[in-house]
């Protein structure tokens, strides 16, 4: 685009909801970044001011802008905790959708998003590559976690402690599925999720257990995309519209009652962003979303809302657990019950709660990789609560956050497990 | 600002607590009052006090307009800079130094977070008891500097009430010293309270002495339910007139209970034309006795129907009603313009009654609710302002709000403060002398304006 006049009409488009926000600055209460730096431009009422700013020509430097936009985890707190009621998650959505257009996307970012990320096929093969040849760079660092550290990535990668591509990952071993329903009566769609397909297979296989234990049919079909978030969130509504199209193709072609992830940021991302950034979209995709958006639900909240699960009395020796409210599932879906319920179900494990359990994790998706070192801020604070706990595992229904609460412990040194609830579930069964 | 002097800056507060770009400085170019942002020419962010004095006197060396600013959630535009001025901050500044339990106070800096002292103070079994609706993000030396109040202010007093000693720079940057640590203190003239609500216009505070209390034992909540406001105000009245002082004593209209009631579904009796929310606290033979007279008294007024919490989730209900009330109400409308202007306890049925007059004349909706027990309703404007014609009658509204208030005896502002907003206003209030006096001591304190000019008294 890079016209300014275009920039300022997509941005007055925006009014109606950036007027919305009376200032009160009670954000600052809970945004984790704000927490980290004190800076007005990190929680969302400075955000919110410099994108009026922007549109009413007071300030005249997008980049600048654009630059205060991006810091942000995306982790909804603010917009959870709104006396006024901002939708601030969809305002800087779309406004990095904005600001991306007028700036434009950098090269690498179009490499990954259009090259490969779009192209789930070419993006398998690619992974299904690197996880042979990963272990030559790396280097196993905790066996309880399971992560590795690399001295040969750090330029890219930092200090991160790493959880590596799975050897097989679940798309291999399970390639598609489509099983009646049984004594359930039930039938779901399951839509892994690009880290429980490549990183945590452990995890889809836990889910898939768990639906045939309770006899439910399940459509797992072969070509599913990635949910489209990380193209988005980098303002690429190109590449994530395709990745949208591309999934609705592959679950048209079949019968289910609720759509399954395990995953807190594709729920959140295919429930509420999917019919919110729509409309760019054809007639016929719009309510192809709004029917399948209807139908999606957090495992966690499938099994216990719709199955009706009864927990045992924990055991004597019972494992104590603790438990990390995703942000993507408590503060944008208010889930955060349910996950207790499922671990409840395994009675050689109790649960026993941190501190601010429903604090962010730092990871919000490319954001602990382009600021890292905050990120690992946020996160050490998570890491101390759950160490602080007690607790011998900590568990998620996140695999973004199971991922940057790996390497947080790892670093640490911590002999704390990382578990989804739904694996804890599957090993009693 | 030229660059000598930025790098001057750079060098006393570090290269990392100087702010210059573009996007940096309007983030700090408004706060939450509904005024026009202004855009400061440089923020800074001191880490130690001894700093702070540093830049206070670089500034005044220089000519600088300085503001301080804690978390910005000023309603009447107290941190709005000065056009091409600077912003110092003072969230780095947030040690609390002291909580003295023997003695029963506490040192702080400017910079710490209320709601977190609070907390801190309550941890040691103590209790400080102003509760702006900002607590959970406002800073105490904003607190200080605005005379925040909250809804215990009946009972308990507003900022004013706990303020033993405040510790501040003069322009020179040197230390001036006021209050003490103990009960009783005539040493000197009272700089301290000089300081209250002075928004920044005569010193920048180092630290902050604050009385603390020992908590209530025991609390009890309820909830009046009337079908006329008249009714409801002379409750209020009645129940100060028995000698019974409620911790709190809340008001919301039917257009705050409707929307209230819309948003939250927390059982509101939507028919009601006025709820009062009443809390007693104390010795629990006391609570109990005062709870009983309340209830009575609202029953022999005239109420409804009383509901009286019977644990602490019902007590939590009642709050939680008052507590969405702003939010509720904030949702109806893009712009929402809170006010605080106040009047003596007695004339409530009067200033509701007028409220009711200026929406009918100016076509607007005004949405009521607030802290009845000490006057001081918030009359809440529920607008957009971008829509000219309508902001017109706002502002029309406004200037009627002020001048019943004045007639009945009231005030400007019951905590919301002075700042840019209403600054125009104060000779209404008060008169010549007071706005010339005022000024004579600003000029007089500080030579060259520096600090947060056009506050209060204009320029």
């Amino acid at each position: 685009m890079a016209d300014m006049r275009e920039l300022l009409k997509l941005l007055g488009e925006l009014d109606d909801q950036l007027v919305s926000c009376m200032r009160c600055g009670m954000c600052q209460a809970v945004c984790p970044i704000y927490g980290q730096t004190g800076l007005e431009s990190d929680v969302a009422r400075g955000k919110i001011a410099l994108l009026e700013g922007l549109a009413k020509e007071l300030v005249k430097d997008p980049k600048g802008v654009q630059d205060k936009v991006t810091r942000c985890l995306l982790c909804g707190s603010c917009a959870a905790n709104c006396p006024s009621g901002v939708k601030a998650l969809d305002i800087f959505l779309k406004a990095r959708v904005i600001l991306t257009g007028y700036m434009g996307l950098s090269t690498v970012k179009q490499a990954i998003f259009r090259g490969m990320l779009v192209k789930p096929k070419l993006f398998n093969k690619l992974l299904g590559m690197a996880s042979m040849f990963q272990g030559l760079f790396t280097t196993p660092v905790n066996d309880i976690i399971g992560s590795s550290c690399s001295r040969w990535l750090e330029p890219v990668l930092g200090e991160r402690h790493l959880m590596l591509l799975a050897k097989t990952p679940l798309h291999k071993d399970v390639p598609s599925l489509d099983t009646p329903a049984g004594k359930s009566g039930l039938k779901v769609a399951f839509f892994p999720g690009c880290l429980a397909d490549k990183i945590f297979p452990r995890v889809g296989h836990a889910v898939l257990k768990v639906l045939k234990h309770h006899g439910v049919g399940v459509f797992l079909p072969e070509g599913q995309a990635c949910c489209g978030i990380p193209a988005l969130s980098s303002g690429d509504r190109q590449s994530y519209e395709k990745l949208v199209r591309t999934n609705l193709e592959v679950f048209a072609k079949g019968q289910f009652d609720y759509l399954v992830t395990p995953c807190a940021t594709c729920t959140s991302t295919m429930k509420k962003i999917w019919p919110m950034m729509s409309e760019g979209m054809s007639p016929t995709e719009q309510a192809a979303i709004r029917e399948l958006s209807a139908k999606i639900m957090d495992v966690n909240a499938f099994v216990v809302d719709k199955l009706g699960l009864t927990p045992p009395a924990p055991a004597a020796d019972a494992v104590a657990v603790t438990v990390h409210d995703p942000c993507h599932l408590k503060k944008s879906l208010g889930v955060s019950v349910q996950p207790r319920t499922v671990l409840a179900m395994n009675p050689h494990y109790k649960v026993t709660e941190m501190a601010a359990s429903d604090a962010c994790c730092g990871c919000g998706g490319s954001f602990t990789l382009s600021h890292a070192d905050m990120s690992a801020k946020i996160g050490q604070q998570k890491r101390d609560n759950i160490k602080n706990s007690g607790a011998q595992v900590v568990a998620m229904g996140c695999p973004a956050c199971m991922l940057q609460i790996s390497d947080m412990l790892s670093r640490n040194g911590d002999r704390v497990s990382v578990k989804h609830p739904m694996e804890i579930y599957a090993e009693g069964l | 600002m030229n660059d000598a002097l930025k790098r001057e800056f750079e060098a006393l507060v570090g290269k990392e607590n100087v702010m210059e770009s573009e996007s940096d400085r309007f983030s700090y170019a408004y706060d939450a009052a509904v005024l026009d942002p202004v855009l400061p020419g440089l923020v800074v962010r001191p880490e130690s006090r001894e700093v702070l004095g540093k830049v206070v006197k670089l500034a005044n060396d220089n000519g600088l307009p300085l503001t301080v600013r804690g978390s910005g959630t000023n309603l009447s535009g107290g941190t709005i800079p000065k056009q091409g001025g600077l912003v110092v901050l003072t969230n780095a500044l947030n040690k609390i130094l002291e909580i003295n339990e023997a003695d029963l106070y506490a040192v702080v800096e400017p910079g710490v977070i209320t709601a977190k002292f609070a907390a801190e103070v309550a941890a040691r079994g103590l209790f400080y008891p102003p509760d702006p609706g900002s607590q959970a993000v406002s800073t105490l030396g904003g607190n200080v500097a605005e005379n925040a109040g909250g809804l215990r202010g009946l009972k308990y007093g507003v900022t004013k009430d706990y303020v033993m000693g405040v510790d501040f720079f003069d322009v020179d940057g040197e230390i001036v010293k006021s209050g003490s640590r103990t009960v009783k203190c005539v040493t000197g003239l009272n700089l301290a309270g000089l300081m209250v609500g002075s928004e920044g216009t005569l010193g920048v505070f180092e630290k902050i002495i604050l009385k603390l209390t020992p908590p209530p034992l025991a609390a009890k909540a309820m909830m009046a339910v009337f079908d006329d406001v008249n009714k409801a105000s002379e409750t209020v009245a009645a129940i100060i007139a028995a000698k019974i002082v409620p911790a709190t004593l809340e008001f919301m209209d039917n257009f705050t209970i409707r929307t209230v009631e819309d948003f939250a579904h927390a059982g509101l009796p939507v028919d009601a034309q006025a709820l009062l929310l009443i809390e007693v606290d104390g010795h629990p033979g006391q609570v109990a006795d005062e709870a009983e007279k309340v209830e009575a008294i609202c029953k022999k007024l005239g109420a409804q129907r009383i509901q009286v919490a019977k644990d602490a989730a019902e007590r939590n209900k009642v709050w939680e009603a008052r507590r969405a009330a702003l939010s509720a109400l904030a949702r109806v409308s893009p712009t929402t313009v809170l006010e605080d202007a106040t009047v003596p306890r007695s004339k409530i049925p009067a200033m509701m009654h007028a409220l009711g007059d200026i929406a009918t004349k100016y076509k607007l909706t005004i949405g009521t609710f607030g802290h009845a027990g000490d006057g001081n309703l918030h009359p809440t404007i529920l607008t957009d302002r971008r829509n000219k014609e309508e902001w017109k009658r706002v502002e029309d509204a406004i200037d009627d709000i002020f001048d019943v208030a004045l007639s009945l005896g009231g005030t400007l502002s019951g905590e919301h403060g002075i700042g840019l907003a209403k600054s125009k206003y104060m000779e209404k209030e008060t008169n010549r002398a007071t706005v010339l006096f005022s000024r004579r001591l600003k000029k007089a304190l500080d030579p060259k304006g520096i600090l947060n000019p056009g506050k209060i008294i204009g320029e």
